[in-house]
């Protein structure tokens, strides 16, 4: 394992300890910040490790939360509905890659922007399952109290991040993230060394989803109430891509914390800005990405590069 | 001999143009076979039909005995068809060794990320690239990016090699070094398929010599036969080299 790995998950285990220091707020920007780590750790397996810019985080996101809504609404209970919500979407996303992954670069990425809209319109006509626009009412899942509630999503929230960084740090390990790796350099010549590419694009876009759609069935329980236009939103999509620009591209732990610089700034802008905190935000994510195109890991390097070298 | 790979009258169309026209061919094991003729000719589909990567439009395509007409490219490569690209195809960022590492952990079965990269190196030192092997791709010269392809493909442990050009792009010290090393696997008993435009090469490795010409299969035969064929002369030599050779002949 390699060092960035071990601070990723010492990183992950630290968050766990958010809950003794803060109140319900901190809770609250914990399971935020779980949730985006989750988003963008997923995302980086597609965008990151295969090179493919997938704009499909939100339709997952989305079909998760409606997968788990449901199922709670139903009776069956949360430790069930998770992971279904999660295996739906890992079965579903290999589906959908197998076909959409034959196109590259700019046609893929609208490709998978269009899955976000196919998906809400679907869920907004199946008004008897999921209550259409009319939004779907999800039951309380225990009555111990809302502070207790906070601290048992944030740790459902956590251990689901436990998961995904785990993933991550599995994949970018194995076959399959050396095989990705070869799909991102040359499809061509990887489809010419014996590797089935179009099995592992599919596998890479199954699993960025699975963890994604696990995080909204997390997110519909915790929050009581869904509805298309708020996790069918285009932002879940886009968030995950630019946290992983901050951090920097393809690394896990840069990826990760971008995802919390990012949930940074825009906690930070939100308060002092009000008025007009989506184009202050915007402004500063095209200032670092101006002068940190390689993200917030190449300063690592050059930091590096201050010290005297060992000759 | 028994013969390797089977061609029964291939063609192949993009839209209106026909890139190949009724090509039949026959690879015997153990043979070097030249595959020549001018720019355009359909040399590189034909390579492209037999692995996959542009199917034939008609024909059948017939490995060791398996009709492998519609495999796909990633299956023929690990039925032991392998080829080197005329426009290299390194994977930029990763290292020489990692490049050759990748062709063996994919194409053969129950490699690991370990034992590939072991092999690699045998195959690296082969080709003379060890000094090089933990270097970035992109780094390394045309000359040595032609030889690592020679590796990744050797990695594959091929039964039929197609070398693209290997040769297009050096300079004549570098094409030397090439023609040894594909004579040492001639040795090995690699069935070879090379395209190539230095006539000089391709007398010098070739046990026979093909020649296409708009698509078709033109001549076919040993190669100081097929260099004195008035239809090969006409269309690709040259009535310059044909004087040439027939006065050193």
């Amino acid at each position: 394992m390699t060092r960035s790995n071990l601070i990723l998950l010492a990183l992950v285990v630290g968050i766990a300890a958010l809950p003794m220091v803060g109140g319900s707020y901190a809770l609250r920007l914990g399971t935020i910040a779980c949730m985006y780590g989750i988003l963008a750790l997923s995302w980086n397996v597609v965008g990151g490790l295969a090179g493919y810019p997938s704009f499909a985080t939100a339709a997952f996101f989305g079909f998760g939360a409606y997968t788990a809504g449901v199922l709670l609404g139903k009776g069956v209970p949360l430790v069930v509905s998770v992971p279904a919500a999660g295996v739906a979407s890992f079965v579903l996303a290999c589906l959908l890659g197998a076909a959409l992954l034959r196109l590259r670069g700019h046609y893929f990425a609208i490709a998978s922007l269009s899955l976000i809209e196919v998906f809400r319109e679907l869920v907004n006509n199946a008004t008897d399952l999921t209550g259409g626009g009319m939004g779907l009412n999800i039951p309380l899942t225990s009555t111990a109290g809302v502070m207790a509630d906070a601290t048992f999503f944030f740790y459902v929230m956590w251990g689901l991040l436990v998961g995904t960084a785990l993933m991550v740090v599995v994949v970018a390990g194995s076959k399959l993230g050396f095989g990705l790796a070869c799909i991102r350099q040359n499809e061509t010549a990887a489809n010419m060394i014996g590797l089935n590419t179009t099995l592992y694009k599919s596998v890479a876009f199954g699993l960025s989803a699975g963890f994604v759609g696990a995080a909204g069935g997390v997110y519909a329980a915790w929050v009581h109430y869904i509805d298309p236009s708020d996790v069918f939103d285009i932002l879940y999509s886009v968030k995950p891509i630019v946290m992983a620009l901050i951090g920097g591209l393809g690394s896990p732990l840069g990826v990760l914390i971008g995802a919390f610089v990012y949930l940074g700034l825009e906690e930070v802008v939100w308060r002092n800005y009000i008025q007009i905190h989506s184009g202050v935000l915007g402004i500063l994510i095209v200032v670092l990405l101006l002068f940190l195109p390689h993200g917030l890991m190449s300063l690592r390097s050059q930091l590096l590069a201050w010290r005297p070298k060992r000759v | 001999m028994s013969e390797i790979l089977q061609l029964h009258s291939i063609s192949r169309n993009f839209s209106g143009l026909k890139a190949l026209r009724d090509v039949s061919l026959g690879i015997s094991k153990g043979e070097v076979l030249g595959l020549i003729g001018p720019n355009g000719a359909g040399k590189t589909t034909l390579v492209n039909v037999v692995t996959g990567v542009t199917p034939a439009s008609s024909g059948t395509v017939m490995f060791l005995g398996q009709d492998i007409t519609r495999v796909k490219t990633y299956q023929s490569a690990r039925l032991g068809l392998s080829r080197t690209f005329q426009v290299v195809q390194p994977f930029a960022e990763f290292s020489a060794l990692d490049n050759v590492a990748a062709a063996a952990l994919f194409s053969q079965p129950g490699e690991s990320i370990k034992s590939a990269r072991e092999e690699a190196r045998a195959h690296l030192a082969f080709v003379g690239l060890e000094a090089q092997s933990d270097q970035p791709a992109a780094t390394l010269t045309l000359a040595m990016r032609k030889r690592l392809e020679l590796a990744k493909a050797l990695a594959m442990k091929p039964k039929l090699l197609f070398l693209d050009e290997v040769n297009a792009g050096l300079n004549s010290a570098e094409v030397e070094r090439a023609t040894r090393l594909i004579h040492q696997l001639a040795e090995n008993g690699i069935t070879i398929v090379m395209i190539e435009h230095l006539m000089k090469v391709v007398l010098n490795v070739c046990t026979r010599i093909a020649v296409l010409h708009n698509g078709q299969l033109i001549a076919d035969g040993a190669p100081r036969d097929v260099i004195k064929n008035p239809a090969v002369v006409e269309a690709y030599l040259g009535q310059q080299y044909a004087q040439r050779a027939g006065a050193r002949g």
